[in-house]
Formats: C-alpha cells, sequence, structure tokens
C-alpha cells in the first residue's frame, strides 16, 4: 500500500514549477512561492527527512481557496497578501509537525479590523475553510457571535451562556462581531467582563480545539485592546480591512449583479458610478453594503418601471437583465433632481442606504 | 468489585482519547450527547443526575471533553457516565451509554437473602456504600 502511494508522483499537480525540482528536495508551489521561503530553513534544519512541500499543497487544497478568494473578492488587497502568508505559515507548520520540528498548536487568533463592509465576516468564512483545510481546526465551521450571545442578563447567566457558545464552537472558528462592545468601561460590573475572562481561558488553554475572530471598528478595537492587554497578547495576527476604492466599489456591484443575473447598460454603469462618488460622501456609508442596499432598490425600480411600461409587449430576457440609468438615478443620493421620476424613493431611502 | 454497566464496561476503562472518539461518533450520527453522575450506582438505578444539558448542538467533541473534565473536576469521585441520545423518529432512545468515570475505591455489592415462607429465600443486592448519605460515599 505504501509502496504504491509513494512511487505514484502527486497526480493532481499541473504546476509547471513542481516538476521541474529535482526528486527528493523540497519543492514550492509557484503560487505561494514568495512567501514560502521561509520554508526552506524547516526543510535545511532537518537532514532526517524530506517534505514533498507542493504536495502538501495540492492535499492541503488551500489553492482553491486562495483563488476563490482573489477571484470573488475586489481589492483587499492587503488582507489577501496577509492571508496567504499565514497560509504559507501554517502550511510550512505542518510540514514541520510531520517531521517532529514542532508539536505546540500555534496561536491563530485573529483580530479583524475595519470599517462596515469591507467583508470581514466574508474573510473569516474564507479563514475557516482555509484552517479546516490545513488541518487546524477539525470541522472548519463558523460560528457567528456579537455581544448578546455571549453575555448574559443577570447574574450567573454570563458564564454559561459563554461556555455553551464556545462548545458550539469548538472543532471550528468563533467569529465575535464588534468585539469591543463586550467590554463596558463605563459600567464596572457588567457581565461582559465574565464573558471576557472566560473566552481568555479558553483561548490560551484550547488553542487547539477553537481559533477565535475578533472584528470591529479600528480605533473602537484599539481602545479594546488597550484595556484589555490579556487579548492583544493572545491575538497572533491582526489583519486591518481597509477602504474599497470607488473603482473596487463599482467592480464590486457588477458582480453582485452578475450573480443576480443582472448587468448594468453603459448609462446604468455610469449612473452607478456617480452614485457611489455621491454616496461616499455621505454619512454612514458602509462600503460594499452600502452598494449592494443600493442595487437592491435599483431591482426594485426596475421592476417598476417594466410593471408600468408593458403595454401589451412581449418583454425579452435583456431587457428583464439590464438595470438602466434612470433606476439609479431616481436614488435621493442625488438630490431633488430626480424624484419626479420614481415615487418609490421617498419612502425607501430614508437612511440613504 | 468493578461496576460493570453499558457498553465498554468488561474492557479496561476507555482512554480520554477513546472517549473523545465515541462522543464524535455520536455527534456525527446526529445524537445529543449527555453527561450523567451518581453515587448510588445499582443497576436499577436508572436516574443519574445530568451534568448541564444534553449537548445537541455541538459540532466537535472537544466540547464534551471540556464539560467532562469540568464534570471530573466537581464529581470525580462518583461515577460518570456518556450517552448519546438518538431523537429521530422511532428511536427516540439512548443508542450508546458508557461509564468514563469510577471512583478511585469500589467495595461492590452486599447480597442479601430474606427468608421468606416454607423455605424459600429472596435474593437482592445493595451496595455496600449507600448505607451512607449521598454525598459522602466513595470518599
Amino acid at each position: 500500500m505504501t509502496e504504491t502511494t509513494r512511487s505514484y508522483e502527486h497526480p493532481g499537480i499541473t504546476d509547471p514549477v513542481a516538476d521541474e525540482q529535482p526528486p527528493g528536495t523540497v519543492a514550492f508551489a509557484k503560487s505561494i512561492g514568495a512567501v514560502a521561503t521561509a520554508a526552506t530553513a524547516a526543510g535545511d534544519e532537518s537532514p532526517v527527512a524530506t517534505v514533498d512541500l507542493a504536495k502538501e499543497l495540492v492535499e492541503a487544497g488551500i489553492e482553491d481557496v486562495l483563488r476563490e478568494l482573489d477571484d470573488e473578492l475586489i481589492g483587499l488587497a492587503p488582507v489577501k497578501t496577509r492571508i496567504r502568508e499565514i497560509a504559507a505559515l501554517l502550511l510550512v507548520e505542518r510540514v514541520r509537525r510531520k517531521l517532529g520540528l514542532s508539536s505546540e498548536a500555534p496561536t491563530l487568533h485573529m483580530s479583524f479590523t475595519g470599517n462596515p463592509g469591507t467583508g470581514k465576516t466574508t474573510v473569516a468564512l474564507r479563514m475557516a475553510h482555509i484552517l479546516h483545510r490545513l488541518g487546524f481546526v477539525r470541522k472548519g465551521h463558523l460560528v457567528s457571535v456579537t455581544r448578546d450571545d455571549l453575555v448574559g442578563q443577570y447574574i450567573g447567566h454570563t458564564a454559561p451562556k459563554t461556555k455553551e457558545i464556545l462548545k458550539k464552537a469548538m472543532g471550528g472558528v468563533l467569529f465575535i462581531d464588534e468585539a469591543y462592545y463586550l467590554y463596558r468601561a463605563e459600567n464596572e460590573r457588567d457581565y461582559g467582563q465574565e464573558a471576557i475572562e472566560i473566552l481568555l481561558q479558553v483561548m490560551e488553554n484550547q488553542r487547539e480545539d477553537l481559533v477565535v475572530i475578533l472584528a470591529g471598528y479600528a480605533d473602537r478595537m484599539e481602545k479594546f485592546f488597550s484595556s484589555n492587554p490579556g487579548f492583544r497578547s493572545r491575538i497572533a495576527h491582526h489583519i486591518d480591512f481597509p477602504d474599497y476604492a470607488e473603482g473596487e466599489l463599482l467592480e464590486i456591484g457588477e458582480l453582485i449583479l452578475a450573480k443576480q443575473n443582472y448587468k448594468l447598460s453603459a448609462s446604468g454603469r455610469e449612473a452607478l458610478e456617480r452614485y457611489i462618488a455621491a454616496r461616499k460622501l455621505l454619512p454612514h456609508f458602509s462600503n460594499a453594503r452600502s452598494i449592494r442596499n443600493a442595487l437592491d432598490r435599483a431591482r426594485l425600480r426596475q421592476a417598476n418601471r417594466i410593471v408600468r411600461s408593458i403595454g401589451g409587449a412581449k418583454i425579452t430576457a435583456d431587457v428583464l437583465m439590464t438595470i438602466e440609468a434612470p433606476d439609479l438615478l431616481a436614488s435621493r443620493v442625488f438630490g431633488q433632481q430626480a424624484t419626479a421620476s420614481s415615487p418609490l424613493s421617498d419612502e425607501v431611502e430614508e437612511t440613504f442606504d | 468489585m468493578r461496576l460493570t454497566q453499558g457498553c465498554f464496561s468488561f474492557l479496561p476503562d476507555l482512554t480520554d482519547q477513546q472517549i473523545r472518539a465515541q462522543a464524535q461518533y455520536c455527534i456525527d450520527n446526529g445524537w445529543a450527547v449527555n453527561l450523567e453522575f451518581t453515587d448510588d450506582a445499582h443497576p436499577r438505578n436508572t436516574y443519574w443526575e445530568m451534568w448541564g444539558l444534553p449537548m445537541f448542538d455541538i459540532k466537535d467533541a472537544a466540547a464534551v471533553m471540556m464539560e467532562l473534565a469540568e464534570c471530573r473536576k466537581v464529581y470525580g469521585d462518583r461515577y460518570i457516565r456518556l450517552s448519546g441520545f438518538d431523537s429521530t423518529h422511532g428511536w427516540e432512545s439512548l443508542r450508546l451509554s458508557f461509564l468514563v468515570n469510577r471512583p478511585a475505591h469500589e467495595p461492590g455489592f452486599k447480597l442479601i437473602r430474606q427468608e421468606t415462607e416454607g423455605r424459600n429465600i429472596r435474593y437482592t443486592t445493595q451496595p455496600y456504600e449507600t448505607d451512607r448519605p449521598e454525598g459522602q460515599r466513595y470518599r
């Protein structure tokens, strides 16, 4: 059995770089190569055995997850770089483990900071996949919670509640959104402190069972960490999510529409560009989420426009798929100019979102 | 006298790793995992006390092991058993149950003979430890 698997050289590999490597050395996969150079150290330290890193990479299947990350998430270049780095680190760690070079479970807890709508939850979900593929969490599910799910309402309610969530998240990733709400500086007797203590204990003692990802706005997370130094020291990776550029938001908008089998007409695209520019200046702008909401309302207006303009004619699929400029320009973001064309704009646009 | 109740009881006590594997098997089958403890391990005593709630929405046995560790911390001198409850229609009962903790010293059961009418004898068993009140046994 072992004989056959050994002679059967990794069948799934199509990477030309891997094939050029002389047998018996550490082979790198091309895509992760830039950051994986650190792996040479791991290889050199062990005269006992060699490990085929490319094969490991294919076996782990994280390449697919990373590619998906590239394809489906627009922008976020620094985040992607960090995730590639972490993935490379984990891969090397896994190989080191196989060679018996490390035994301790690495600290994998992370903190995601960034403005609303910058993709923190989405990336956390991907992170869970990556960790699962590499075998650092056993199940790879994501449990997303906020303060309400962890903190109780009366004395003695918090500990069981927090433990219940922790148990649910074991073997996967616990994602705590807006984590800074856990700590309320103004109230000493706030039960949040109790939840924090339990969290810290489990984060420290059961590192191999659970990965915790904290998320929130950068400035408030900073304050949270400075008042809870225990958290900062237990978190290995701090990742900052930048705001999207206007061009990226446009791309995101088009991707969202494409997924729902919609498309923008040329003038519609131009209108969305103008919408993004105008929306960015208004309060409560939440990046991709604002765009998604704007497009949802544009679909509403498009449907309304089509229904009113039927007039006995047959409608083509193309008409049903296309978002035109007026659908977007009716938004209140543009002030009064377009309100006359759509009675919908007023009641729906209360919050601009 | 070593108590033999539930699955695996004629095997050597399961290691934590083996318990974890069994718990994971329960979870993977969709059974709710329960921890129960008692200091009255008479075979007819089916009502053991539960440690916390049934764990029916967990994905990984690490959670069970965490609870078991807590339970052992408090009731390490009693019997603890782990069971898997299958809630699917038609089953609605325990599918697996085994001991995961036992007291260091197990004195066993006393055999009581009661002489009745004629020359008949009625037999019954009683754990030696139940002579003492609950909470003070197996010390």
